[in-house]
């Protein structure tokens, strides 16, 4: 077990994904809320409230800044505005922690406003460590890589993700991000065992947690397919699966992120607050 | 093992393609987990992309939305977002084409200022996002001599937009977001946004304003007055500018964004 | 007009602005609270929930192949029809100009 806070300055507390309709009463009183999460595209305007908003957030909370748009995984290389515009964000706004995910979202310059999967292979492998190399190269910031909620596996996949997401921490010198939502929706989705995935998983490099609520459908045998909608509760499941992976990696900052039928603020810093529970349950949140 | 390191790699081209158009088969090679197709898992990501994608256009252009109903948005928008996806991942920006492609539906012809008015409604998002920049003091106005007002600068702010339209697009716009708003009346209307603080503002502009607004970017007070009083003789000078001064509308030419902070 | 009298016109438009100023603003601070919070959708990461919505149907996505139904308040909005809405474009006459007769 190891304190260590990957990439990331974010204290060892909960914070939220920000959403503008909470402004006011975050900065009245953000209860169990330590720090706030903001999407990076959404911040990458001219001017205006947007920036006003984050300029006075930072003030106050500690940010993390999750892009959602870099397409990392894409077979096209990445897309130099938008690094511009990352370095300038990563730059002015001087984030606790930066954030992308393990997905390809641009094809032929077309943005699809989706995390689309990836096959874990050699050749994906390195098209990933390339691109991350370039990305904190240009930002001169050490980032953090998110595991992805999976729907489907591919065939030619040679490499099981935990593994993967090691690797590339190790050849880059990434920090990783542990959605353990998303490892309970593709544990469930892909039959896996969660706590198997934890077990594989580089603690030791994991720099932020995340959890989330996800919508339950079915596939084509009605077999449960979980949607990571981050449109309610965290479920039961996946707070034991938080437990058991802090048991493990010890205290960490731990997000919710609740991103569509956004509730009131009450509803969502509750959630936070049973973060905070689980996170000073830990023999070494006192310390 | 063998037969999964043999599986052939499937191009994000593919998947694309297959993603948008739902008559097409899922690509081979994609399993649910237990080696079985993944068939109708592969829908997902067709659902996120067109929902996530018509949704953005739902939140954009709310009035259009309105005036069509959310049904006839829905169809619209699934034809919109596969024939022009976004270009940037920047979702604020999405959908600067969707003004031409509704004039371009021969289906809304007979609905002529849907197209000005989805303009409307782009340029309300353009300011909302636009730079800050510092208006002029009024007071510092009033104390120039009036050779000098002439020749003074006053450059409209990042976040002012014009809208010109031979549709009535401000009293539609309004219609359609305030409950208590007459209806439409028979006219062409010219709309600048206006952006005090942080909330866009359309209003209507009297005849000739729009010409100097525009004129404002590259001329003097005195010969922007001109232009627009040549298009429109009875152009009013002093209520244009009290709207432009209450919108917080004009700059120095010295306190226009510096494209330093910009990039 | 002389350019001594186009310039006491401008100076005589500027302090008629300003007088005029007090009510703009006063008008304009009332509205500032009625646009909430933010204009238009931006990025996140959420998937769409639900599987057998959007995006599955296998209709034709030309653009021909659409119909309208009739819905929205474009069916119930009175904007009285005018002749050619495109024929105005670019046109510097006045907009009064439009009025019907």
């Amino acid at each position: 077990m190891t304190t260590q806070q990957a990439a990331s300055h974010l204290p060892a507390r909960p914070g939220v994904g920000y959403k503008p309709q909470h402004y006011a009463a975050i900065m009245e009183d953000a209860g169990s809320v330590d720090w706030l999460e903001i999407h990076a595209e959404n911040y990458m305007g001219d001017g205006g409230r947007p920036l006003a908003q984050l300029r006075h957030l930072s003030e106050k909370f500690p940010i993390s800044v999750h892009g959602v748009g870099l397409s990392i995984g894409g077979e096209a290389p990445l897309d130099p505005d938008h690094l511009a515009r990352l370095k300038h964000l990563l730059g002015w706004l001087k984030p606790a922690s930066f954030s992308e995910h393990l997905a390809w979202s641009t094809h032929d310059s077309h943005f699809f406003n989706d995390l689309l999967p990836l096959p874990y292979t050699g050749a994906t492998l390195q098209r990933i460590c390339d691109h991350i190399d370039q990305l904190q190269a240009v930002t001169g910031t050490q980032m953090l890589l998110e595991n992805p909620s999976s729907y489907l596996a591919f065939a030619e996949s040679t490499w099981a993700e935990p593994d993967f997401l090691a690797e590339v921490a190790r050849r880059t010198g990434c920090g990783l991000l542990l959605d353990v939502n998303n490892v309970f929706v593709s544990a469930t989705n892909l039959g896996f065992s969660p706590q198997g995935y934890i077990d594989a998983f580089a603690l030791e490099q994991v720099g932020e947690i995340h959890l989330g609520g996800h919508d339950e459908d079915t596939d084509d045998h009605g077999k449960p397919l979980l949607i990571d909608s981050h449109g309610a509760e965290v479920v039961d499941p996946v707070w034991a699966l938080l437990d058991y992976t802090l048991d493990r990696a010890g205290p960490k900052p731990v997000l919710v992120e609740w991103d569509t039928d956004v509730p009131d603020w009450p509803v969502l810093e509750s959630e936070a607050a049973r973060a905070a529970t689980a996170l000073a349950r830990l023999p070494m949140a006192a310390q | 093992m063998s037969e999964q390191m043999t599986a052939a790699p499937i191009t994000q081209a593919a998947f694309t393609q297959a993603m948008l158009d739902a008559r097409q088969p899922v690509p081979e090679g994609l399993l649910d987990g237990q080696g079985h197709p993944a068939g109708r898992r592969f829908s997902v990501y067709r659902n996120n992309v067109a929902v996530s994608l018509t949704e953005a256009l739902h939140e954009g252009f709310p009035v259009i939305a309105k005036l069509l109903g959310k049904a006839n948005m829905d169809g619209l928008a699934g034809i919109y977002l596969r024939a022009h996806p976004p270009k940037s991942p920047l979702m604020m920006h999405y959908g600067e084409d969707f003004p031409d492609f509704l004039a371009g539906m021969e289906q809304l012809a007979h609905l002529g200022y849907l197209a000005d008015v989805a303009r409307l409604e782009l340029a309300i998002r353009r300011s909302y996002h636009a730079a800050d920049a510092t208006a002029i003091d009024p007071d510092w106005l009033g104390a120039q001599a009036p050779e000098t007002l002439m020749m003074a600068r006053l450059i409209p702010a990042p976040a002012v937009q014009v809208v010109r339209s031979p549709w009535p697009i401000f009293d539609i716009w309004r219609f359609n977001t305030d409950d208590d708003a007459p209806q439409p009346q028979a006219q062409g209307q010219d709309v600048v946004v206006l952006r005090p603080e942080f909330d866009p503002q359309p209003a209507p502009l009297d005849p000739g304003a729009a010409t100097f607004v525009d004129s404002l970017h590259h001329a003097p007070l005195g010969a922007a007055a001109e232009q627009a009083a040549t298009e429109v003789p009875d152009f009013d000078l002093g209520q244009t500018l009290a709207l432009l001064l209450g919108g917080h509308a004009l700059c120095h030419l010295t306190h226009a964004p510096n494209e330093q902070d910009l990039t | 007009m002389s350019t001594t009298k186009k310039t006491f016109a401008v100076a005589g438009a500027v302090a008629t602005a300003l007088a005029a100023m007090t009510a703009t603003q006063a008008a304009a601070a009332a509205k500032e609270k009625c646009y909430g919070v933010s204009v238009a959708g931006g990025n996140d990461c959420a998937a769409g929930p639900g599987t057998t919505c959007a995006g599955t149907s296998t209709v034709d996505y030309q653009g021909n192949a659409w119909t309208l139904v009739p819905a929205g308040t474009c069916e119930t909005m009175d904007v009285p029809a005018m002749a050619d809405g495109t024929e105005r474009k670019g046109s510097l006459a006045p907009l009064e100009r439009d009025l019907p007769a």
